[in-house]
């Protein structure tokens, strides 16, 4: 009797304690995520409007210049973000992994950025980059006047910067993973190599690498996701400007959400974007899901 | 090889620091700069008067180094209409912060707890879900989130911002906390079980005091996650209650006229120093937690 | 093929730090020596080992390898090749990539390598695993591989560390019989470290015994196993271990003997080292196989532990403990009384304090 009882309280327990969770995943997860969906394919303003058209949202949002530019922004930068942030984290990890000196303190300089928001992170680039009283002007003010740093008001180079500011604050992330995924190499490894006569460039490139194969996939990932989200940053540092050059679908969204007033267009582009991260995202998941399955096979 | 009478091989080698040696030593120095100059930076504007920083030399000391920035920004910086500083933002960030890291960390706790020993149906289901969306972006979210909030009343309240900071922050709390009591060994949970207590029993007494070194990896991200956070504050909470880093933005990008660049300067520091404060204390910690779970920055 | 180097360790210290590792180590290995530093952990034998490689600085001494001084010598330079406890095979290699991997990095006609190959899987008997990756193979298997990795380096010394400690006990007596088959047909120097005493005494051409730091004693396994130079050696050699009783030197009627608790054991026919005093407090150790029946000393069976081909049978002679070994089907009982003999030329003494042998 008792037992009976104590099992029924355990699943009573259970059930209210994943109740948040369960919640949050129909209600918000799933329940929102097919609202805004359902906003989509509506003829919604201002407003919400339920008239049903279709994919009409989707094929003006194919067409707007704005959006064709922030996705055009995004690509280039996601792309410039994703390699240099993967290539100076990798060089830093491996540099740090050189057993040298003063390895806390050099570790601490390079991941404090990323603990500072994107705004801070910004406006300092804003300042950095101001051509009148930054750098710039620093430069020239050596003596060197034909130096030219104003790419954040430039409409063909502005994208760079905030590449710039992006790289700066991940790259500290990117080597802490992989500096992990180094530690986690069979230091017999190296003693092999060495007895090999391998030279570090060579271990570095035909055996360590390869071997960091998870550690980057997890730090691309991570990388890639925050690359869709790009919003703070590029409101903080150049809202968007000079006139389109620096939008960002993120930016489209929430616009068109609040100032603008547009559901519907802001909807589809939300919706895009969800797509697109799916497409990013699934196949990583999947693929780690059947590694795991296989490891646990073995 | 070898070597004449002289100077034959004995004990430790020559020192080792051969070119490639510097080539390191000097790349970790100048990228250690490069990563350096923008804090130094913000330092050193955020101690300058106006008339200074018109001069253009950004790199330069202060030459008379002054408070009075920070004074103005604390105090006296125009947000919007009000002109009252940025410490209305910094008390909203507080305001917003404890409870959202309490409310956050207890839930994700629980919810990792409860599927981590216990066997539910769809266990699986519940946590494959709740990782897959932690990568969707934010805007699928917004519209209709505003909608629920203010439906029930919570929209621009506290009480609001901090509700969805728990909701986007259970994917990651509750990584966390499942993969920490998976791996604690499962005779303990046996063994509490033999000894009579209950669901919530073993929690309390047993997995928390167990689980520190977890609850301090979880309490650094989520401060330093929604001290930083800017768009789910802008959206929902509310004008009155809107966190530093709405307001820093505000006071830089919507000045009128000339802008004061050391108060900019002044204030933006203050909105980075509890997550660098954190950071800095922490040491080891921070990087646990990076390699704990996946990190929203 | 077949450099075959004489090793020769002068007044080696190892440091890390203010933490000394070893301090004035000399060791000769002959050419084609099969040797083995046994010890317990921390006892700086694989520390040695990783020295002679060269992945260790030493702070004082030389590392000589076939006539060469190569104290400051890089690994690849020294003609050595290594075997590791955890096999250290690159993951992301087949097997035919991992033993050439090395021999493409030193720039050889691909023709030679794979010739250096093929034969070195022939030997290890791992041809048809040649084109697998290290993950699809079992630890026997992998080790072999690493063997064969160090094989091909036709080096002229081969190093060993602990290869066999991450395989069961099967697995382990399998590859032991490999190893001292290669080396009979290889004829090569190897310095192999363990801490399991029975791959020490089959393998070895001559076993130094290590322990703190020191080598206790370098002898031929025989040596090692029948006079041990003091109470460690006897006691870490030899499966079951061996008895020690303690007790009293005394001469009683000008002949020596062993005084303890109402017995005494003759000594004459035992090989004195030292002479110990009159009285001086001594251990006498004997092993189980050379306990005999028929004597004078009255024991009582405690218990029997049957182990197959024979029995380990556990008395107590006086108040002392002592087990004895007998063939399987000798009738034997708890509670049954025996008069048992230790014969002097089987026995080992050593000084109580110091453990020295006598």
């Amino acid at each position: 009797m008792n037992f009976v009882r104590q099992r029924l309280a355990s699943r009573l327990s259970i059930g209210l304690a994943l109740l948040p969770a369960i919640l949050v995943v129909v209600v918000v997860y799933v329940g929102c995520t097919a609202w805004t969906m359902w906003i989509s394919l509506t003829a919604s303003r201002m407003l919400p409007n339920s008239t049903f058209v279709g994919l009409r949202q989707y094929a003006s949002l194919m067409g707007n210049e704005r959006w064709q530019v922030s996705v055009v922004n995004l690509a280039v930068f996601g792309a410039l973000f994703l390699a240099a942030s993967l290539a100076l984290g990798f060089l830093l990890a491996v540099m740090i992994d050189q057993r040298v000196r003063a390895e806390d303190l050099l570790r601490s300089i390079f991941l404090y950025p990323f603990s500072m928001s994107f705004i801070v992170t910004g406006l300092v680039w804003q300042w950095l980059l101001n051509p009148s009283l930054g750098i710039e002007k620093m430069v020239r003010d050596l003596g060197l006047d034909w130096f030219r740093f104003d790419w954040i008001v430039r409409q063909d180079m502005v994208i760079y910067t905030l590449v710039f500011a992006a790289v700066w604050h991940a790259a500290g992330l990117v080597m802490a993973i992989l500096l992990a995924g180094l530690r986690g190499i069979d230091p017999e490894i190296w003693k092999a190599a060495r007895i090999d006569g391998l030279p570090p460039w060579r271990v570095y490139l035909s055996i360590v690498i390869p071997m960091l194969g998870a550690s980057f996939a997890t730090a691309s990932v991570l990388l890639a996701t925050s690359v869709v989200r790009l919003y703070d940053l590029a409101v903080a540092m150049t809202n968007g400007g000079p006139g389109l050059a620096s939008e960002v679908p993120a930016k489209f969204v929430m616009d068109h959400l609040f100032e603008r007033g547009n559901l519907g267009l802001a909807t589809a582009a939300a919706t895009s974007m969800l797509i697109t991260v799916a497409a990013v995202v699934a196949p990583w998941l999947y693929w780690q899901a059947r590694q795991r399955d296989r490891r646990l096979a073995a | 090889m070898i070597a004449s009478p002289a100077l034959q091989p004995n004990g430790t080698p020559p020192s080792r620091m051969t070119p490639g040696r510097i080539g390191i030593y000097a790349f970790l120095v100048v990228t250690a700069l490069f990563f350096l100059t923008p804090l130094y930076v913000m330092i050193v504007t955020s101690l300058k008067t106006m008339g200074e920083i018109r001069l253009g030399a950004i790199l330069a000391l202060p030459r008379a180094p002054t408070f009075e920035p920070w004074i103005v920004a604390w105090s006296s910086a125009c947000t919007g209409l009000r002109c009252n500083g940025i410490s209305v933002g910094f008390l909203n960030s507080v305001k917003i912060l404890v409870p959202s890291v309490v409310v956050s960390i207890a839930v994700g706790a629980l919810t990792g707890y409860a599927l981590s020993f216990w066997k539910v149906r769809g266990a699986g289901l519940l946590f494959g879900t709740l990782m897959v969306v932690a990568f969707v972006p934010y805007q699928i979210f917004i519209y209709p989130l505003v909608r629920v909030l203010a439906f029930i009343g919570l929209n621009n309240s506290i009480p609001g911002i901090v509700m969805i900071h728990t909701i986007f922050g259970l994917p990651t709390m509750t990584l966390l906390f499942r993969n920490y009591f998976a791996a604690l060994p499962p005779e303990l949970f046996k063994a509490a079980r033999v000894d009579g207590a209950g669901f919530f029993r073993i929690f309390w007494s047993v997995m928390l005091p167990m689980a520190t070194p977890m609850l301090v990896v979880a309490v650094i991200l989520q401060v330093t996650g929604i001290w930083n956070d800017f768009i789910l504050g802008l959206v929902f909470a509310g004008r009155d209650n809107l966190p530093m880093t709405v307001q820093l933005n505000n006071i830089v990008n919507s000045t009128q006229g000339e802008r004061a660049y050391n108060v900019d300067m002044a204030a933006t520091i203050l909105t980075a120093l509890v997550p660098l404060v954190v950071y800095f204390a922490s040491g080891r910690w921070f990087v646990r937690g990076i390699a704990a779970g996946a990190v929203k920055g | 093929m077949n450099k075959r180097c004489d090793v020769s360790i002068r007044g080696a210290e190892i440091a890390y730090g203010t933490i000394k590792i070893l301090e004035k180590f000399d060791l000769e290995v002959a050419q084609s020596e099969f040797i083995v530093l046994l010890g317990p952990s921390g006892c700086g034998k694989s520390t040695l080992l990783n020295a002679i490689a060269g992945l260790v600085d030493l702070r004082d001494g030389q590392i000589w390898i076939g006539g060469n001084n190569v104290t400051w010598e890089e690994p690849k330079d020294r003609g050595i090749a290594m075997v590791f406890q955890s096999y250290a095979l690159y993951p992301r290699m087949t097997v035919r990539g991992n033993m050439s991997f090395g021999l493409k990095v030193a720039g050889m006609p691909p023709a030679e390598i794979a010739k250096r190959v093929d034969n070195a899987a022939a030997m290890l008997k791992i041809t048809e695993l040649l084109e697998r990756r290290p993950a699809e193979l079992s630890g026997g298997q992998r080790q072999r591989v690493a063997i064969g990795r160090a094989l091909v380096r036709d080096a002229g010394v081969y190093l060993f560390d602990e290869p066999l400690s991450n395989l069961d006990a099967q697995l382990r007596a399998e590859l032991r019989v490999e190893i001292k088959r290669l080396h009979q047909r290889l004829a090569a120097t190897m310095i192999y470290v363990t801490h399991d005493q029975i791959e020490a005494l089959t393998l070895a051409d001559r076993i130094a015994v290590m322990k703190d730091r020191v080598i206790q004693q370098l002898g031929t396994p025989s040596d090692i196993y029948r006079r041990p130079a003091n109470r460690f050696v006897a006691s870490f050699v030899g499966s079951p271990a061996m008895n020690f009783l303690p007790g009293m030197f005394a001469v009683q009627d000008g002949e020596p003997c062993f005084a303890a608790a109402g017995i005494s054991i003759p000594l004459d026919g035992y090989a004195f080292d030292a002479r110990p005093q009159q009285g001086a407090a001594i251990e006498l150790g004997i092993r189980p196989e050379h306990v005999e029946a028929g004597g004078d000393l009255p024991a009582a069976v405690e218990m029997v532990e049957p182990m197959g081909s024979d029995q380990l049978a556990w008395l107590r002679l006086g108040s002392q403990p002592l087990s004895m070994r007998l063939p399987a089907d000798t009738p034997i009982a708890s509670g049954q009384s025996l008069q048992l003999r230790l014969p002097a030329d089987k026995l080992n003494l050593f000084d109580a304090a110091s453990g020295r042998r006598l």
